[in-house]
């Protein structure tokens, strides 16, 4: 007897009829989502609907305790506020849908910030050639990270505990530990914000600097590189299960590496930024944006265990810390529920992802 | 009795000659032979640590060996990669599925080889062709009979177990130009399920593209394989059919309850010359 004979009468064939397949669509029909479950659905699929929902009601909450809130001058103060902490959480984002973190950013940032400075102030250095080298620095603060990660298989946690030491020593060492005053340098490194570096939005007649701007194209260019790109479907892909990414042909290691030079980079211009904000380049101003870059994206619904969130949701992120901070001192409240609030936040955004994380079929 | 002469005797489509792969002391390949023929399933079957998986995972690019050559039709090549392997028209199906949960049906089939749209978006600004990776997810999801699924932009993590196969088997059969794989497709099935995927093998068979099929599950193998590789320690021990030994008699081979005496020669016969001899 032949396999062939077998193959002919195939009782598998025989038992997969149509109306088995319909009956496989019904039972799952059946089997109706309670609104609970559909609202997980919803949150799973648009990981920003929650940050926005938050937002929103603040916006609601706070314009009712004080009449100054909503004012245009204040919105812009709420933009300016965030814009160095916005600019870094995207490249802590990118590292965190990684199933990664940075603890360096803020090392490098003010790092980057010293060494820009100190080349136009001490060496006079162009301004742009300042802010090459300066972006060329921030890049390989990153490649460094992200080579350790890989070549040296440690985890970026302890990676970047140690090049925040690091980065953090060698920039009092290169600085002397003093601040370098912004009309020392070339006019560029403080031309993106402080007095001179903003622009009147139309219609609202409040001026926002160009560093604000420069924040949101960067969101802008980050969102679609992740949606419409190769490299952003392989950060969730590595981020999501590495193992898996690596037996599809995916250098996992390589997009590990370039998403944290990427980073770096990002953490330069945001180093920029910061030099026009503060109108100078300080050693110390900035350590505490590693906390802040995290709890931005945690807050943006970006899962801490990589593969889920959106960038867009980091700049929600970064707002609702903005705004929370401002419009708890401008309805009265004492400092310290500023920080108690943002805590509260942050404990609420994990909590809610892991829910998420927990939808099936 | 005729004994088949070369003529006879196609070029495998993929063939192992002595692989050996050694884990510290441990000996997960001791000299593996394995010949697979154009338009045959070949079953591997073999006790738990009889080096089935360290075997197929040299095809697909996953672990390399240490000694030994592996040819597709005829030609020695070197299988560095999972993306090597892929490249020369070999894909796996692995038990973990190697799928991303989170990311949605359309990505998960195009993971590593996204196409991008035509034109100045494609070239200059990287863009993804999202809708045509997804209709093209959904032609091939279909052809596979798994119309069950609707929305390719769902993310894997929300389908059944047996969706998540099929969008493993699917992604699979729509790159697999030489030779499919597949490590434990029904482990963690039910009954309908099963039987689906048992279908989509002979299928893929009958598309012209061999399949490998590694599982425990004896009638399942017995179903499916034209011929049936035998490994114990090691190494292959015997190639049998369905119809040359019932299920009992290949598991005393597998166990190692009953000596297989069969020469390497006569282990690397196809099917048809068997039935010729």
């Amino acid at each position: 007897m032949s396999g062939q004979e077998d193959r002919d009468q195939d009782p598998i064939r025989a038992e997969l009829t149509a109306a088995d397949v319909a009956g496989e669509i019904s039972e799952h029909d059946r089997q109706r989502p309670t609104a609970l479950q559909r609202v997980q659905r919803i949150l799973h699929r648009y990981p920003a609907l929650g940050p926005l929902f938050v937002l929103v009601m603040m916006l609601i909450a706070f314009s009712f305790m004080s009449e100054r809130f909503l004012q245009p001058f204040n919105m812009s103060l709420i933009i300016q506020q965030v814009t160095v902490v916005g600019t870094l959480a995207i490249g802590q984002t990118i590292i965190i849908l990684t199933a990664g973190i940075d603890l360096s950013v803020g090392a490098i940032t003010v790092f980057v910030s010293v060494i820009m400075a100190k080349l136009s102030a001490d060496y006079g250095v162009p301004g742009i050639a300042a802010l090459l080298v300066g972006f060329s620095f921030g890049t390989a603060c990153g490649l460094l990270n992200g080579l350790l990660i890989t070549r040296l298989r440690l985890p970026p946690f302890i990676v970047t505990l140690g090049t925040l030491s690091i980065f953090f020593a060698l920039n009092l060492y290169v600085s002397a530990s003093t601040t370098i005053r912004g009309r020392d340098m070339d006019p560029i490194l403080t031309a993106l914000a402080g007095r001179d570096g903003t622009i009147e939005v139309p219609f609202i007649d409040t001026p926002i600097p160009y560093a604000s701007l420069g924040m949101l194209v960067i969101y802008a260019i980050m969102a679609y590189v992740l949606r419409y790109t190769a490299w952003g479907r392989h950060i969730y892909a590595t981020g999501d299960d590495p193992e898996a990414t690596r037996l599809t042909g995916i250098k996992v290691d390589r997009v590990l590496v370039s998403v944290y030079a990427v980073a770096g980079t990002i953490y330069a211009i945001g180093a920029w930024f910061l030099i026009g904000r503060i109108g100078a380049a300080s050693p110390q101003v900035g350590i505490g944006y590693n906390l802040d870059t995290i709890t931005a994206v945690v807050i943006g619904g970006t899962s801490l265990f990589g593969g889920r969130g959106v960038v867009i949701g980091t700049l929600i992120g970064a707002i609702i810390v903005g705004m929370a901070r401002n419009g708890l001192s401008l309805a009265g409240f004492d400092p310290l529920w500023q920080d108690f609030t943002i805590g509260v936040l942050v404990i609420v955004a994990v909590t809610l992802d892991q829910w998420i994380r927990r939808v099936s079929a | 009795m005729t004994v088949a002469t070369t003529k006879d005797i196609p070029t495998p489509t993929l063939q192992a000659r002595g692989l050996v792969k050694n884990y510290g002391r441990v000996v997960a390949l001791d000299g593996a032979n394995l010949e697979l023929y154009p338009g045959e399933v070949l079953g591997v079957i073999g006790d738990n640590g009889a080096g089935k998986s360290t075997l197929i995972k040299c095809f697909s690019g996953a672990v390399i060996p240490d000694e030994g050559e592996i040819y597709i039709d005829g030609e020695l090549v070197h299988l560095h990669s999972p993306g090597d392997s892929m490249a020369s028209g070999i894909e796996t199906v692995y038990q973990t599925l190697a799928i991303c949960p989170a990311l949605d049906i359309g990505t998960n089939l195009f993971l590593g080889r996204e196409r991008r749209k035509p034109g100045i978006l494609g070239s200059v600004f990287r863009m993804l062709d999202l809708s045509g990776m997804r209709e093209a997810a959904r032609k091939e999801m279909s052809d596979l009979g798994l119309l069950t699924i609707q929305d390719m932009s769902q993310a894997v993590e929300t389908l059944s177990g047996g969706q998540r196969q099929g969008v493993a088997v699917a992604r699979a059969a729509a790159f697999g130009q030489r030779v499919i794989i597949m490590d434990e497709p029904t482990a963690a099935l039910g009954v309908k399920e099963s039987r689906k995927v048992l279908q989509l093998i002979k299928d893929v068979r009958d598309r012209g593209i061999p399949v490998i099929l590694i599982s425990h599950n004896m009638p399942h193998v017995f179903e499916v394989a034209d011929r049936i590789h035998i490994h114990r320690l090691g190494r292959r021990v015997a190639v049998v059919t369905p119809q040359s030994h019932t299920m009992t008699e290949a598991v005393a081979i597998m166990t190692g309850a009953t000596p297989a005496q069969m020469t390497d020669d006569e282990m690397a016969l196809p099917a048809s010359a068997r039935a010729a001899a």
